[in-house]
Parts: C-alpha cells; structure tokens; sequence
C-alpha cells in the first residue's frame, strides 16, 4: 500500500502560478488517495488562482495510458503554465516525463505501507520517501535517478554524462539541470541546504514543497 | 592554524595531500612529511578512506602529523558515517587542534574494496557544511546546544571545473558556498584554458580556489584516469610528451615539469594550489621550485 498525502495549502497555492491544470490519479485501489481533501482543496484554490481544467484519471503512471487520457486536453495543457499532479511519486514523474517542456508540479508527498505497492511500469521510480523533491528537480526524483540519493546537487563523479557508480545510467543531477535549463527555472535550485528526514512516516516532519 | 587566515593575508596558499596506508604504522608517512612537506606547504591534507578503499582514520593521522608540527586539513566523507558520526568526529577535530576540514560527499562503495559495504550518504557535502557551521553557530543539526565553547574551522570543499557538466558543478558550487564554504580544492586540472574559464565564473562567488594538480607519472596513469576518472582529461599532447622520453617520464622528471607548467599557466587565476602526489610527494619540492612558489 501506498499513501498520497497533500502537501500544504499555502505550498500548493505558490505552486499554481498562472493557467493552471490540475491531474489527479485515482488509478490503482494499493493507493490511498486523499480524495475529498484534494477536491475541497482545488475547489478553494478555483476562487483563488487561475485553474483552467481539473482532469480526475486512472493509471497515469502508464505512458502509453497517460497519452491517452490527455489527448482530448492538449489544447488547455498547452495554454496552461502549470500542471500540478496530485499521485503518487511515479505518475507525477510520468507526466513531468511527457510533458517535457512544461513545467510539472506534486501536489502530493508519497509514503509507504506494507503490501502490494501498486501497478507501475517501472520506467520511473518513486521510492516513497514521504517528502517529494519533485517540486525542486523538475520533475526527475533525486532519490531514485542519483546512486547517492543525493538532494543537494551533483557529485563530482559523472562522466560524459553518466555515473561513475552504473556507467549505463545517466547521472540524474545532470538530468534534472538540463530540464530545469529547458524549463529556464534554475533558480529552483538555489535553495537553503537540505537535510533528508527518516523518521518516517511522520509527514508533520517534512519541509519539502 | 586555519586555512583562511592565509587567505585573507592574501598568500597564495600551497597544500598537498598524503593518504594513510592499510595498517596502523604511520612512520613513513611522517618521515616524507617531515622531509618533503614541511615549511614547503601551509596544510597537509589527510584523506578519509580515498576511493572507498579501508584505510588508517584521517584524524588519528592528522593528530600525528600536528603533533609533529604540520597544520593539517582532516577530510571528511559522508559515505560511511551517519549524521551521528559525523558531527562526534568533527567535535573530536576540534578537541585535538585539528582546525582545517573539507568536506566531501565521498565516492560510492562501490568504486572501492568493500564493495559489499552500505553506502550511507544520509547527509553529503552541502548539509555537511551547513551541520558544521551551525556547531560552529553552538547547535547540533538537529537544534540541540553545544556545551561549552563553540567549534571553530575553516570549511573547504572541492569541485570539478574540467568536468563535462561544469554548469552543474558550478550550480553546486554555489550552494556550497552558501551553506558556509569557506575554500575550495579543485579535482586534478591538465587543461589550464578550461580552468581559466572555470575561475572566471567561479570568480563571482567570492570564495578562493586553490587549483588541483596531480602528478602525472606515466601514459598508463594517464589513460586510466582518461579513461575512468570523473572530471580529469589529459590532452594528447601531454600523453605525447610523458612517451617522448621514457628515462625521463620513469624518473618522474617530465610529469615535475608539467605540474609546474600548469601551476604557472593557472596561476593569477586563482587563491592557491593544492599537490594530489599520489605516493610521490619526493617530487613536490620540486614542482614548488619550478613553478616559482
């Protein structure tokens, strides 16, 4: 089982900058989703910011499936210059990875419970750490694309793009600055020193946006 | 003494660094300290477990080398210590006079000889920083009181300016700064023109760089690092010119003569220099002669 928490009011309201599109997963019954919470929530930020579409699917996390569920909406994605995703750690990936030049917002922080974990296609990986980073890396997870977990940036060990740890795979840091380069948000970098939490599951404790 | 009081007296600052052998007999090491190292540098850097490969403690060596009367740098990874660990060990530092660190995330476990090991990293060089400065500040980096008087070190850290992602690494420089960096030493640079690029960027954070230079001793070493080291590349030319005379690349004369070449090159780019010997810290008086400092 997993958890799907809402990240604050206030952290989500300076999430939703501009034409805002709002995607919430309601996919597989492993996950429990915050619905009536995240409803009320979107329906107090409708009075506030500017939401231009709430989409409520299934199954996000499956590529061919996300493009599916969001063809009839491309037109008011394209417009939109936010999504906020409200899932779990891997549709938020899914959909940051599909909607490449946009920028991709969680909603959401994702926690683990005992049992089956739910119906993923594993090309992303969310490692349910409770306090999602997604917000921070565009879209890429520190956790799971750096072999370091690392959360305050690159080491010093990629060559030609690739880790020193798994020479097949790319050095996350790196990817997660090239789309944020593309994104033109490289300040998102630029903030105080993180300090990962793993007291967990204690959400209160968490200072991720 | 403290790295940046050198610094801030504007001296361009020499170190060089000696790792601890696999064993607790440390005589040599301080023999080529003493002979080579002494009055020639202003900080012997002790590393901590270099490439992952279990060796002697930095600061059970840095003790040594202190009381022998060098001033020591004590490196600190985050690879095999949590939060805990680390921040004990460096109030250790401070009981011991050992008054220089430089903090590194560390390399992965598995580029060394325990690759079985847990690779721990619950903090890296950035919140390592900012847990030291806030000891320095009399809390914890959970916000529990230091007793006493309050730690006090000059806080280096390292980065890569001939690295491929050299963007990447300058966005990391630039938190490390703001986390409480107070020095940088750069990886091993063989390309002077990319490192004069780098520090023109690098500049702007206000921070001094000491420029990294490891001796180049064969084509073998050479292509190896060519070949597996992150952020070093040796140009053909100087591949060329360690074959030219074998003799004289063996008697370790030409890589002397292309470390001081580079040191003058980078020079009145940068704060410092900092000498990875690699086992020939024989050389390095002479590197230092050469390259006039």
């Amino acid at each position: 089982m997993l958890i799907t928490q809402l990240k604050s009011k206030e952290t989500i309201e300076s999430l939703a900058k501009g034409k805002t599109f709002i995607v919430n997963c309601h996919g597989c019954k492993e996950v429990y989703f915050a619905e009536h919470e995240a409803e009320e929530l979107q329906k107090e930020l409708s009075e506030t910011n500017d939401i231009t579409q709430i989409v409520t699917t299934d199954y996000i996390c499956h590529p061919d499936n996300l493009a599916l569920q969001l063809k009839k909406h491309m037109d008011k994605i394209k417009d939109a210059d936010t999504v906020i995703v409200f899932s779990c750690g891997v549709g938020i990936q899914t959909v940051a990875k599909y909607l490449d030049d946009k920028r991709v917002y969680s909603g959401c922080d994702t926690f683990p419970l005992p049992g089956f974990q739910g119906v993923t296609p594993l090309q992303v990986d969310c490692a349910q750490c409770g306090e999602c980073y997604l917000n921070y890396t565009g879209g890429i997870c520190p956790i799971t694309s750096c072999s370091k977990s690392l959360v305050n940036g690159q080491c010093g060990g990629a060559k030609d793009g690739m880790c020193e740890v798994d020479k097949e795979m790319e050095c996350g840091w790196e990817r997660i600055y090239r789309k944020l380069e593309k994104l033109n948000k490289l300040d998102t970098l630029k903030y105080e020193p993180k300090v990962r939490n793993y007291w967990h599951p204690d959400a209160e404790q968490t200072d991720a946006e | 003494m403290r790295l940046t009081e050198f610094f801030d007296r504007g001296e361009f600052v020499v170190t060089a660094e000696v790792g601890p052998p696999k064993g607790f007999h440390i005589e040599h090491l301080v023999e080529e300290a003493n002979e080579f190292l002494k009055g020639r540098v202003h900080a012997v850097n002790v590393t901590d477990n270099q490439s992952s490969v279990m060796r002697l403690g930095s600061l059970a060596t840095c003790k040594v080398l202190k009381d022998n009367g060098l001033n020591t740098i004590f490196q600190v990874t985050c690879r095999d210590r949590n939060r805990i660990a680390l921040q004990s060990d460096i109030l250790s530092a401070a009981l011991l006079g050992i008054d220089n660190l430089l903090l590194l995330t560390g390399d992965h476990t598995t580029l060394g000889d325990h690759p079985q090991a847990k690779p721990v990293f619950d903090l890296d060089s950035v919140s390592l920083t900012h847990a030291v400065k806030r000891m320095e500040e009399g809390f914890d980096i959970a916000g529990n009181a230091i007793d006493g008087e309050f730690p006090k070190f000059s806080k280096g850290a390292v980065v890569s300016p001939c690295s491929d992602s050299v963007d990447a690494q300058l966005a990391k420089m630039e938190q490390k700064v703001k986390a409480g960096v107070e020095y940088f030493q750069t990886q091993g640079v063989y390309e002077p023109e990319k490192f004069i690029k780098f520090m023109d960027k690098a500049k702007q954070f206000g921070v001094p760089v000491q420029l990294g230079i490891i001796i180049p001793k064969n084509v073998g070493m050479v292509r190896y690092m060519n070949a597996n080291v992150a952020g070093v590349h040796v140009p053909d030319d100087m591949i060329e010119e360690l074959k030219a005379d074998k003799e004289k690349t063996k008697a370790g004369i030409t890589g002397v003569e292309i470390s001081a070449r580079i040191i003058k090159e980078c020079k009145d780019y940068c704060q410092g220099v900092h000498i990875m010997a690699l086992g020939w810290e024989s050389k390095i008086p002479a590197i230092l002669d050469q390259a006039g400092l």
